[in-house]
């Protein structure tokens, strides 16, 4: 248990957490870096989920996209991209974008989907528009699921940018890279235990939400 | 290719490292997965506490997980065993879901019917329940075999050789071709262990085999819940 301990010294010693490669300065940027990513990737992934699960089309294509991009291991993405746009931010934020689209994908195509069929064809009955069917119907309908695909991704992300420390100098992934160059376990296991606490963190935040948005039906403001 | 023709012992033995280190993972978080899952499905108060345990054990990115296991478990950071250690708890974290909601599905007459024409408990789970839930469990363990596959590659960067030691190796001496080469591989090695799944459970259940016009599509199906897959 000395290892634990030495971990938790690391933890508590506040020298640890100042200065620009102390915990705070990694902990913002590895959240900076999650947050930019999922909202760059949930822009260009919801409107294509909702129009692939609104129209049902090309359906086929995103499941393919979606398990091909799972066997891709993230450690040779990294790498590969780190190779050709050179040591920085880029190509760990490019592979990180790659990584959270089709969770997204999936979760928004999949949630339009399990709209009944019912809803959507009293909507068309009652003289709704397509848009007003997506925006006011199909969107509130799927949102448990949306959010269980964000949950997904972000999770994804989290977990990626720590290695992501690899190619970078970014994010509390650093501190198991320096740790384990200077043979200094506190400091891995330090890191370690942050990131196993932010994404545990993030998770338990998003469940939160998919339940609340699950229980409760969001108001679809009747027309 | 050059840099594949100079190396091919390499990675040959790199390819075979990778399948001793994705194989028991997998086997091993089958089995433990079925007896957590079914004791989730038998015994109503444990359900929700391990489905909610298991899915934070899940949350927790790999690279960590691999750095605390040896705390726990004693074992030496850089080993095969650290490695099979935390890619066991990754397939039970994904795995049990499944299994209790593939015990959950089986009819509840069919489990009355057993027990009235005198199946023991022990002789109804493996003659019944376990056959009637093999579908489900198979879709998960191909998801297991897949991410698995995947995820060994993460421990090249603490130093477990894998296929990822190409690409932490390639990254290092900047040789493009070595990263493909272990991406192209480790996304092989996956399709390959998946698709033995898939054969080995059409042979362990051939009432499961696709038929012309039935369910051939079933497998394509990707739940949005398991779709991030290996971190």
């Amino acid at each position: 248990m000395t290892l634990v301990q030495g971990a938790l010294d690391w933890l508590g010693d506040p020298a640890n957490w100042r200065g620009l490669s102390g915990i705070q300065q990694r902990l913002v940027e590895h959240l900076a870096i999650t947050g930019a990513v999922i909202l760059v990737a949930a822009l260009i992934a919801l409107p294509l989920g909702i129009l692939v699960g609104h129209t049902r089309r090309g359906r086929g294509t995103v499941v393919a996209l979606t398990s091909g991009v799972r066997s891709i291991p993230t450690l040779g993405l990294l790498t590969i991209l780190a190779l050709n746009l050179g040591i920085g931010l880029t190509a760990p934020v490019l592979a990180l974008i790659v990584l959270a689209i089709p969770p997204l994908l999936a979760g928004a195509y999949a949630g339009i989907e399990s709209v009944s069929v019912d809803a959507v064809d009293a909507s068309r009955g009652i003289g709704m528009t397509e848009w007003q069917l997506v925006r006011a119907v199909e969107v509130p309908l799927a949102l448990p699921v949306i959010v269980g695909g964000l949950r997904s991704a972000t999770l994804q992300v989290v977990a990626t940018a720590t290695l992501a420390a690899y190619v970078a100098d970014a994010g509390l992934g650093r501190f198991l890279f320096s740790g384990l160059k200077q043979r200094q376990y506190s400091e891995m296991l330090g890191g370690a235990i942050l990131v196993a606490t932010l994404a545990l963190v993030l998770e338990t935040a998003l469940a939160l939400m998919q339940r609340v948005l699950t229980t409760v039906p969001p108001d679809t403001g009747r027309p | 290719m050059n840099w594949l023709s100079q190396n091919t012992d390499l990675v040959f033995d790199l390819t075979l490292t990778h399948l001793r280190l994705s194989i028991p993972p997998i086997l091993l978080s089958l089995v433990l997965a079925i007896a957590i899952g079914y004791l989730a499905h038998r015994q109503r108060f444990a359900r929700g506490p391990v489905l909610t345990l298991t899915g934070l054990l899940y949350a927790v990115p790999s690279l960590p997980l691999f750095i605390m296991i040896p705390v726990v478990f004693g074992t030496p950071l850089r080993s095969g065993s650290t490695m099979i250690i935390a890619l066991t708890i990754y397939g039970v974290a994904l795995l049990v879901r499944s299994a209790a909601d593939a015990f959950g599905s089986v009819d509840r007459s069919v489990h009355e019917t057993a027990n009235a024409v005198g199946f023991s408990p022990w002789a109804r789970f493996w003659r019944v329940e376990l056959p009637l839930a093999g579908p489900v469990l198979l879709a998960g363990l191909r998801v297991v075999a897949v991410s698995t596959v995947s995820l060994v590659t993460v421990g090249a960067v603490i130093g477990i050789q894998s296929l990822g030691t190409l690409f932490t190796d390639g990254f290092q001496r900047g040789i493009q071709a070595e990263i493909f080469t272990g991406v192209i591989l480790t996304i092989l090695v996956g399709y390959l262990l998946d698709t033995a799944c898939v054969w080995t459970g059409r042979l362990l259940m051939p009432w499961t085999r696709p038929r012309p016009r039935t369910n051939s599509r079933a497998p394509l199906h990707v739940p949005a819940d398991v779709a991030g897959g290996a971190r």
